[in-house]
This record gives structure tokens, C-alpha cells and sequence, in this order.
């Protein structure tokens, strides 16, 4: 679904003494069917943003539009709950929202609030666990006997079994161990493609915005500080640290490179194996290939 | 999320009242709250007005956060004034129309009481607006101290307390956390049937508990890990010390009850 945010301002505690202005004047268009990565140094409003595409909160100011559903201050949608069907979100630690006796329950428990018919749910569930990598066996288990790693995939499978066409993830994979946050990751970019999924991830790490993202926003202090695809954006050297982030490893090799080496190798977003055919270039020239 | 979540009413602020020592302020608002019923003629209540009007605006609490206050009573003085006005009838007739006779007397006696209750929550909010929930604990345990010569347990009492109006705020972060989590997935706890709203707590109480009993868990072995056994011989971070200004504020107020009996009228 096509997202769009116009002029939005959101005030957490609005007329206390508390009241905190976390997100200021923030406009973006996010295209049906984009990848878009959300960064931001912690605070800068991204869990703040991604509350607004299912309605869980409503601009204080400014136009939220996600595919037909207009979300401002005077007017909410009535239907609520079919934007949450279609807006699927995994939020940080999604594993604190489990409750039922079994997974199987828990996985079901979004499906059957949507209406889902019991038949579907069936298939949806084991077509959920099988995605996120949990065994058939676990069925009846108990989710609370779980690993922390294998809890978060349950909650994972329980938004996935809702099936929606717009996936929002807060820090999916915060919190694993490197190998289970490739699988995770991997998951989610496969999906993407597969169910043609709109996707937003909200992320500290650039390296998962630089591989799988199409589109990035770099938000600092509520305000958009950057947009654009990967190549424009983390090329910014200077910029991102100004508001505490670094360029991806695979910039900060090909400017050193650069500097070392006199050249001018662009970073466009390339393959290990492009980078590695350049790098030889640059070093022994073309006739040797 | 941050610390901003927090129960009371507390407005953090750098005044005089602010800074005050808890126990100073618990005693006079105690004292006062006693002296409020002393007051019966006009000079009398302008010293307790005035007292309490100091207080606020030297506190520089904004305004409207001690209106905030009283808006539950508001109900409350204005029938009491209504009944005084309609029912007492002492003094001269200085109204009469239809069936509306007013007496000086009740009107008197409204006007009277409305001001009481105005001071008594206007002072006792402007403890809870300038003293954080610790600093009011800090204080009760230090003052129920000699409590301790007959066992009882004082220190585990201050303890619970400050436990629990620690965790308050965060069991509302992560109660508004899970219902946003629950709400993502289907859940509506806003709507439709009684029976289905009550249903849907299920999904927001069992994770709340799960998450409660993991951090009691997790706080009692942090404590032991940290080689606390009780109160018994344990130092304070926040030590509670009268200053200067807090005898300077008791002397004042020793005054302003000196001149509440002086002014008001006896027989
Ligand atoms: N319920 C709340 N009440 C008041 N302020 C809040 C609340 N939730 C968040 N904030 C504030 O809003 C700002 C943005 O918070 P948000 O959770 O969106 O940040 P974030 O970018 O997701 O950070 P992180 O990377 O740590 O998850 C923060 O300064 C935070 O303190
Ligand atoms: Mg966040």
C-alpha cells in the first residue's frame, strides 16, 4: 500500500508538564511495493512513525494516508481493524505479547480476530512456523517454555499469519544471535518479493538497510534528516555523523580504498563480487581479466 | 520511553517549596489542615488564603495543574455552598424572591466553606505537585521511625512503597505497550459487546503478569546480588537535612497560626 505522511507533528503527553514533541513536520512517500528502511540514532521517533501506519496513533497535526485509510486528528476511519488487517506489525521484543497456552493458539489468535474461516487458519499457522524456522512439533507447546530466540519467532509467525500487505518491523531481530538475525532477515526480504509485501524496517544497523532496503530514511530528533536510495544516502559520510551514524562498512572500505589508492571506484550499491572485479581493475588493469 | 510517566502529579521544579525538606512540608500541611477548621471571620481566612497563595505561587507550579486538582471537588463545594445558602437562616434576609430566601448568615457560611475546601486541596496538591512519591516515602519512614521500638517494621513497609511507586510507571509503559501490540493484532478494547471487551483483557493481563513476576524476580536477585539484608545498619543515599529555609519556613508558619488565633473570634 502506498504510504504517505504530510507536515506530521505527534506530541506524546500534549498540555502537561511532560509533553514531548516527537515528530516534527515529517513528510515522506513511501511506493506500494518498496523496501524502506527507517534510521535513526535511539529516541529520534521511529517507533513513533511506525504507531501511525495501523492507526495506533493519530497524527496531532498534519495527514497520514496509508493506501485508502486517511489518519488525522479530526477524523480516524471507522474500520479500523481492516487497516490493521492489512498493516502487519512486529514490534520491538514482539515476544512480550504472547499469552496463550500454545503456539498454536497464539499464532491463530490475530487470524481469528480478523475473521479468518478456522479452515484457513490451519494452513496459515503451519505456513507461518515454517517461515520463521519453528518445527511442526512445537504446535502444543507452551510458547512461555521457549528460548527468547524461538518466542520472537512465534510472535513473528502470529503477525505473518494475518497475512498483511504492508509489514511493519521495529528492530525485528535486536537482541539475536548473528546467525538467527540473518535467517530472520532473510525471511522477511524473501517474503517481501514472493507476497510483493510493502515493507518498512525500522533498524540501527546500516548494514541491513544497505542490503536490503530500496529506500532509507534517516530520521534525527523527529524530523526527517535524509532521504533517498541507499547509494545517495550512505555516501553521506559527514551528514550521518553529524547525527551519531556510521556508512556501512562497504563505504567506509571503498573510501579508504579511494584515498589509498588515488582513485575514484563509486559506491553504487554493488556485490562483494562487482567490488571485487573493480578493486582488480583499479590494481592490475583491464587486460589481465 | 522515559521517566516522564509519572503517577502523582509532581511538576519538577527548582522553587523554595521544591526544595523544601519533605517532612517540613508533611508537617505543616498536616498542622495547616488542622488550623483551616479555626478559621471563622474574614481576617481569619485572609491569613490562611494568603498562606496558602504564597505557597503556590512561590512554588511556581503553573496555575492551571492546582486547578487540576480540583476539578473532581468542584461538585462537592458548590452543593455544599448551595445547601448553606438554601438552608441556614441565621442573620439578616438580604435576599427574597419566589421561593429564594438568602441569609446573610448562609450566605456567609457557604462562601466559608468553599474556601476550606479550596485550601485544604489547594495545599495538600501542592505537596503532591512539588514533592516526588520518593521524597514522600523518604519522609513517612523517618517519621514513623520510633515505630521501630515496638517492631514495627518500618523500613520494609517505606521499602514496599518505594518499590511500587517505582514500578508503577513502568507497568503503565508496558501495559500501553501490549494493548498497542494486542490492538495491532485484532484485538479491540474499545468496542462491541461488554462480554468481548472483557475478553479481550485476557491477552493484556497475561503477558502484564509474565512480565511482573519476571522483573520481581529479577529485582529481588539484583538486590541480593547487591548484598542487601534489610534495613539494619544501611546508609541512605538521599539523607533528609533541615535547612536554613526550612525553620524560616516553620517560623512563618508558627506566625501565621499565631495570628489565626489572635484574629479570629472567640465565645
Ligand atoms: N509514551 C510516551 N510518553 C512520552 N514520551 C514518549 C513516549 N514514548 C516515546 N516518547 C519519547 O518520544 C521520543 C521518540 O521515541 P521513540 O520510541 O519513537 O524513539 P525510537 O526512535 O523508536 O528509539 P529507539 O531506537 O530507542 O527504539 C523519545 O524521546 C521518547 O522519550
Ligand atoms: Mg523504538
Amino acid at each position: 500500500m502506498d504510504i504517505t505522511f504530510e507536515n506530521v507533528d505527534y506530541t506524546y503527553q500534549k498540555n502537561t508538564p511532560f509533553e514531548h514533541k516527537a515528530l516534527e513536520d515529517l513528510s515522506f512517500h513511501i511506493k506500494s511495493g518498496s523496501f524502506v528502511a527507517i534510521v535513526g540514532h535511539t529516541g529520534s521517533g521511529k517507533s513513533t512513525l511506525i504507531s501511525h501506519l495501523n492507526g495506533l496513533s493519530i497524527p496531532t497535526d498534519g495527514k497520514v494516508k496509508v493506501g485508502d485509510y486517511l489518519l488525522t486528528n479530526d477524523r480516524k476511519p471507522s474500520d479500523m481493524k481492516e487497516l490493521r488487517s492489512k498493516v502487519g506489525v512486529v514490534f520491538q521484543y514482539p515476544e512480550h505479547q504472547l499469552f496463550e497456552e500454545t503456539i498454536e493458539k497464539d499464532i491463530a489468535f490475530g487470524p481469528e480476530n480478523f475473521g479468518v474461516p478456522e479452515s484457513e487458519i490451519k494452513d496459515r499457522i503451519l505456513k507461518a512456523m515454517s517461515a520463521v524456522g519453528l518445527s511442526e512439533s512445537l504446535l502444543d507447546r507452551s510458547p512461555f517454555d521457549l528460548s527468547g530466540g524461538q518466542m520472537r519467532r512465534v510472535a513473528i509467525a502470529g503477525v505473518l499469519a494475518i497475512k498483511p500487505d504492508t509489514l511493519v518491523l521495529d528492530e525485528p531481530t535486536a537482541g539475536l544471535d548473528p546467525r538467527g538475525q540473518k535467517e530472520i532477515m532473510d525471511m522477511f526480504y524473501r517474503l517481501h518479493h514472493e507476497q510483493n509485501l510493502t515493507t518498512v524496517l525500522v533498524t540501527h544497523s546500516m548494514e541491513d538497510a544497505l542490503k536490503y532496503a530500496n529506500h532509507v530514511i534517516i530520521l534525527n530528533k523527529g524530523k526527517k534528516y535524509l532521504e533517498g536510495t541507499p547509494e545517495e544516502v550512505f555516501v553521506q559520510k559527514d551528514a550521518l555523523k553529524q547525527v551519531q551514524l556510521d556508512v556501512p562498512e562497504v563505504v567506509q572500505f571503498i573510501t579508504s580504498f579511494n584515498k589509498k589508492f588515488k582513485t575514484t571506484t563509486p559506491f553504487s550499491n554493488q556485490s562483494i563480487n562487482q567490488l571485487a572485479k573493480q578493486i582488480k581493475q583499479v590494481l592490475i588493469g583491464d587486460e589481465l581479466e | 520511553m522515559n521517566n516522564s510517566l509519572i503517577i502523582g502529579q509532581y511538576v519538577p521544579g527548582d522553587s523554595i517549596v521544591h526544595r523544601l525538606d519533605p517532612r517540613t512540608k508533611i508537617t505543616i500541611i498536616f498542622f495547616f489542615v488542622f488550623i483551616v477548621f479555626f478559621a471563622n471571620n474574614l481576617p481569619s481566612y485572609s491569613i490562611l488564603v494568603v498562606f496558602a497563595l504564597a505557597s503556590m505561587f512561590t512554588s511556581k507550579v503553573p496555575i492551571r495543574f492546582v486547578l487540576k486538582g480540583l476539578t473532581p471537588v468542584w461538585f462537592l463545594i458548590i452543593f455544599t455552598f448551595l445547601l448553606h445558602l438554601f438552608v441556614t437562616k441565621e442573620g439578616t434576609l438580604v435576599f427574597d424572591f419566589w421561593i429564594f430566601k438568602f441569609y446573610s448568615g448562609g450566605i456567609f457560611q457557604g462562601i466559608a466553606i468553599s474556601i476550606r475546601f479550596f485550601l485544604l486541596i489547594l495545599v495538600t496538591s501542592l505537596l503532591t505537585l512539588t514533592t516526588t512519591p520518593i521524597e514522600i516515602t523518604d519522609a513517612i519512614e523517618d517519621m514513623l521511625n520510633p515505630l521501630k521500638k515496638v517492631k514495627f517494621p518500618v523500613h520494609e513497609l517505606a521499602l514496599m512503597m518505594s518499590i511500587s511507586l517505582r514500578f508503577i510507571p513502568t507497568l503503565m509503559q508496558e501495559t500501553d505497550k501490549i494493548s498497542r501490540a494486542q490492538a495491532s493484532r485484532g484485538v479491540d478494547f474499545r468496542t462491541g459487546p461488554i462480554k468481548d471487551r472483557v475478553k479481550a483483557v485476557i491477552p493484556l493481563l497475561v503477558p502484564l503478569f509474565v512480565s511482573a513476576f519476571k522483573r520481581a524476580e529479577e529485582l529481588a536477585m539484583a538486590m541480593e546480588a547487591r548484598g542487601y539484608q534489610g534495613g539494619e545498619g544501611r546508609s541512605k543515599l538521599r539523607e533528609l537535612k533541615i535547612e536554613k529555609m526550612d525553620i524560616f519556613v516553620y517560623l512563618i508558619f508558627i506566625v501565621v497560626i499565631i495570628l489565626l488565633f489572635l484574629t479570629r473570634t472567640y465565645g
